[in-house]
């Protein structure tokens, strides 16, 4: 039963992904494709920990990690850039 | 135990694609600011904390890391969603 | 003269135990080993980064603090259900509108952990501080009455704030 439960949830995250994806292309502005973007990210991480409840194995989670910081690390610098044109000053 | 973990990786999900939907429905950019910063957030939180139960109730092994994501995504959430609103701002004022 | 000696040995000892869990955490085990390099690693990076953190952080009622997280979980969770209920709902309906929130809290710790209070909780995302740290702008994505949405968050939220870290 679970592994039913955690395919269906798979299934619902990839459809918020190809939302993101009509977000990401559609625009209309610059702001709007960050925001898609970091959605993306948070995204995948919640994909990459449903996939590995399914496989059963908590090998993933250090791929969690690394994607919740660049995501991070990606936005803020994107925002920074996009406030000050600059993004150390 | 089992329902219970189901039921929080359904909501997790669920609270997943409410985020996305938010994200291609409302029609500016500050509204649709709203969607990701918050369900997004309250999503992965309950899919991380299924996925603990899991391993433990399944492989026997307790694994704490999800606990780190899970604090980190929520400091840093509000931060990012802060910024961007500061560039839609920004950008704003330019035009 | 021990108490000064203990604190340029600890500069920031919140910073340390918070370090030393994240260590643990990250290894994902308790073992002896792990738990020494990780005390070791503790002291050092403080002590190293102290330029970095001029300001020192101190909880004075713990009990405010403790009452303030469990309101703000709460609230998390009761935000989310309102919040995809409006999402789902009709756009018509929906009245979002700007606030401007006039700060009373003065320490930069405390406006800080505002705004991300505000950006976690009901339908509001806290979006710019003007320069003289005074006033913030916050999006509602759906009020009623705007006077009293900005009570209820300088209540509910600003007040305990400043009284953990400022009185």
């Amino acid at each position: 039963m679970i592994e039913a439960v955690i395919l269906i949830a798979i299934i619902m995250v990839l459809i918020a992904f190809l939302l993101n994806f009509y977000r990401l292309i559609a625009g209309p502005t610059t702001v709007d494709r960050v925001l898609a973007l970091d959605t993306c990210y948070i995204n995948s991480i919640a994909l990459i920990v449903l996939i590995s409840m399914y496989l059963r194995s908590s090998l993933y989670y250090e791929i969690a990690i690394l994607i919740a910081l660049m995501g991070f690390v990606g936005t803020v610098a994107i925002s920074k850039y996009l406030i000050r044109g600059d993004i150390i000053e | 135990m089992e329902i219970f973990i189901s039921l929080l990786i359904f909501i997790g999900a669920f609270f997943t694609l409410v985020g996305s939907i938010g994200l291609v429905k409302l029609p500016n950019f500050f509204m649709r600011l709203h969607g990701p910063t918050k369900a997004t957030t309250l999503g992965l939180g309950s899919i991380l904390s299924a996925s603990v139960l899991f391993f433990y109730t399944y492989l026997d092994t307790i694994s704490l890391d999800e606990f780190l994501i899970v604090v980190f995504l929520f400091i840093t959430a509000p931060v990012s969603a802060h910024l961007m609103a500061k560039a839609a701002l920004h950008s704003k004022k330019k035009v | 003269m021990i108490k000064d000696r203990l604190e340029s040995w600890f500069p920031h000892p919140v910073l340390s135990v918070v370090l030393l869990i994240c260590w643990l955490l990250l290894n994902n085990s308790f073992s002896a080993g792990h738990i020494v390099l990780g005390s070791v690693l503790s002291i050092i990076i403080p002590w190293f980064t102290s330029s970095f953190w001029p300001e020192k952080i101190n909880i004075k009622n713990i009990k405010t603090f403790a009452l303030f997280v469990v309101i703000v979980a709460y609230d998390i969770i009761v935000a989310n259900l309102i919040v995809a209920k409006l999402i789902l709902g009709s756009n018509d309906k929906l009245k979002p509108h700007f606030l401007e929130i006039q700060l009373d809290a003065k320490n930069d710790l405390t406006i800080t952990l505002l705004a991300s209070t505000i950006s976690l909780t009901p339908g509001t995302v806290s979006s710019d501080l003007s320069m003289d740290k005074k006033t913030l702008l916050v999006h509602a994505l759906h009020v009623e009455d705007i006077d009293k949405e900005i009570k209820t968050i300088k209540t509910r939220y600003e007040k305990p704030l400043m009284e953990v870290f400022e009185s």
